[in-house]
């Protein structure tokens, strides 16, 4: 039986930080810490000397980790990017995720693999929440952008709902636009003349 | 058809070359299709050049060097295919160093990096400083650790280096993690504007011919698509040549200034772009010619002299082979492919590739092949002079 890996997740978002914890231990029997504090980020890594440290990809504080990938004293250890030459698809799908995975020197492959892979999983997790959060943000908008213009459009003309949609779909067409596009125009263009 | 390709910047004022590539339609006329993703970190910009999902990235000129030497996180190998911008950086400190500063003469006049640097000796009173950078491999710190070693305060032996993002330097000062900073603009102004301290210095003071930014590919995509590459170096110089001719400077603040790129206001952007600089937070404004060049004086020649003066620098400071370093740096800055690909479009051609970095008074003439070279001022504060030849 192997030693136990030490690894730190740096990540703010309580919920987000319990949900990897417990995708890691699932991954195996390892001592996981959790960083949820960013300044000094450098200093608090390095004091817990640990195998593996775990963190977002867009989380700007990332490059406080790079200062780990200088070994200045002959007894630290230095971490690199989880890069395996014959893994390259693994650091790919890391990438792709977005997690970023630095490693001690020595560790060897098999023994990081089954952690960055379950790392992956709940990143990508994670990424597809998040792009659908965005995507409904969008609809939303766009659908409150057109419900003006129609109402817009109902005004000037007094013509019905049906109508005004009727129109502002003839007019994306004949421009080769949105109609979330079209309905912004006229929003805009009413508002400077109103 | 034209051609997409994914490139990363960092939300900076010296991001525009990429931008005005882009807004302007440079890429465009070239039949390429940019998409300027934002970064969040020069790690994340690294990393996703590195391992294909972008194909181009505006860089720190010092990263595909400590690439090039297997320092950092990751080693692949990179190429700058030009310098997108020459300077552009600034130095700060807090309000309380500022004030001991003040108190000890000194009149913050943004120019003498030598006596700047020994006022701040003098005011940091023996205690480390803890000073903020952007990312380890940076200009930033080799300017730092250049000017105050020469200061009489070795770097980074007896200070403290603190990673801080760009965006978050403002924060780092206000909170108190860091004494002092260097950052590109216009994340030095956004401290100033903050009333979290004040601006000492610019990087230009410390070496006027600083390479800042590098425009950077991988060297196996440049090899693969000359194209392309080619496509892509003459959109973004014709793009520095727009930005170097100033008259459109204010169009300039205010492309960047929009919420996909710098999302903040134009005016504090148009400081870096005009040289005026407001360095306090009490409206002391300061004139700095050539703050920031972006095209005159061939700035965006990948001399291969400076990728050695970097690599000469972290050879020291981390103990490596000094003539092994300067050589592998040199082979990533790429005057081969700025000399095949630049050739049609006007761009000044030197004769060499090297040249001694250091000791050359602004308008001075130099041999090139295609058009009149009229090098920039290019000074040490402390005049010493960088020879690749006694380097080696």
């Amino acid at each position: 039986m192997p030693e136990k890996l030490s690894i730190i997740v740096v990540e703010q978002d309580r919920e987000r930080a319990l949900m990897i914890v417990d995708s890691l231990m699932e991954a195996g029997d390892n001592d996981i810490q959790v960083i949820s504090e960013v300044s000094s980020l450098a200093r608090r890594i390095s004091e817990r000397n640990p195998d593996i440290v775990l963190v977002d990809i867009t989380n700007p504080s990332r490059d406080m980790i790079e200062e780990l990938t200088l070994a200045t004293a002959p007894l630290d250890r230095p971490v690199a990017m989880f890069v395996d030459q014959s893994e390259d698809s693994l650091t790919k799908a890391a990438i792709e995720a977005g997690v970023s995975a630095y490693v001690v020197d020595d560790l060897r492959p098999e023994r990081i693999r089954p952690i960055v892979t379950a790392a992956i999983a709940r990143y990508n997790m994670f990424r597809r929440m998040r792009d659908e959060l965005a995507e409904t943000r969008r609809a939303l908008e766009e659908r409150k952008v057109i419900d003006r213009a129609k109402g817009l459009l109902m005004k000037a003309r007094g013509i019905s709902e049906d109508e005004a949609y009727g129109l502002l779909r003839k007019a994306a067409m004949d421009q080769g636009r949105k109609i979330s596009e079209v309905a912004q125009s006229l929003v805009l263009a009413a508002d400077l003349l109103s | 058809m034209s051609a997409p390709l994914s490139v990363a910047f960092m939300p900076l004022v010296d991001a525009a070359p990429l931008v005005v590539a882009h807004e302007m339609g440079f890429a465009r006329e070239e039949g390429l299709a940019l998409e300027l993703v934002r970064a969040p970190s020069w790690s994340s910009v690294r990393d996703m050049l590195a391992f294909g999902r972008i194909e181009a990235a505006h860089m720190l000129s010092p990263v595909p060097v400590a690439m090039a030497l297997g320092i950092g996180g990751v080693a692949s190998p990179i190429s700058a295919l030009m310098v997108l911008s020459v300077n552009g950086t600034v130095i700060g400190v807090n309000a309380r160093l500022e004030a001991l500063l003040r108190a000890g003469g000194h009149g913050f006049g943004f120019d003498d990096a030598g006596a700047a640097g020994a006022a701040l000796v003098r005011a940091a009173r023996g205690a480390p400083l803890r000073i903020g950078v952007p990312f380890p491999f940076s200009m930033h710190a080799e300017l730092l650790y250049y000017w105050l070693s020469a200061s009489g305060m070795p770097a980074p032996q007896t200070v403290e280096i603190h990673t801080v993002p760009p965006p978050l330097m403002a924060d780092a000062i206000a909170a108190g993690e860091i004494d002092a900073f260097c950052v590109g603009e216009p994340w030095g102004s956004k401290v100033v504007e903050t009333g979290a301290g004040a601006l000492l210095l610019p990087g230009r003071a410390i070496w006027s011919a600083a390479p800042e930014k590098v425009l950077a590919v991988r060297s196996g995509w440049a090899a693969d698509e000359p194209e392309l590459t080619a496509r892509l170096m003459r959109a973004v110089w014709r793009a520095c040549r727009w930005l170097g001719e100033g008259g459109a400077r204010t169009t300039a603040a205010e492309m960047l200034a929009r919420p996909a790129y710098l999302n903040l206001s134009p005016e504090i952007i148009d400081r870096a772009l005009t040289g005026r600089l407001t360095v306090t937070p009490h409206g002391d404004s300061r004139e700095c010619r050539g703050f920031v060049a972006f095209h005159h004086g061939a700035a965006n020649y990948p001399w291969r002299s400076q990728a050695a003066w970097i690599a000469a620098r972290m050879a020291a400071r981390l103990g490596l082979e000094r003539a092994a370093a300067t050589e592998r740096a040199r082979a990533v800055f790429r005057t081969d492919l700025y000399r095949q690909h630049l050739r049609d479009v006007g761009a000044v051609l030197p004769g060499a590739s090297d040249r001694l970095e250091g000791g050359i008074a602004a308008g001075t003439a130099a041999p090139s092949q295609t058009g009149r070279l009229i090098l920039r001022e290019n000074l040490f504060f402390d005049g010493r002079i960088f020879d690749l030849g006694e380097a080696i």
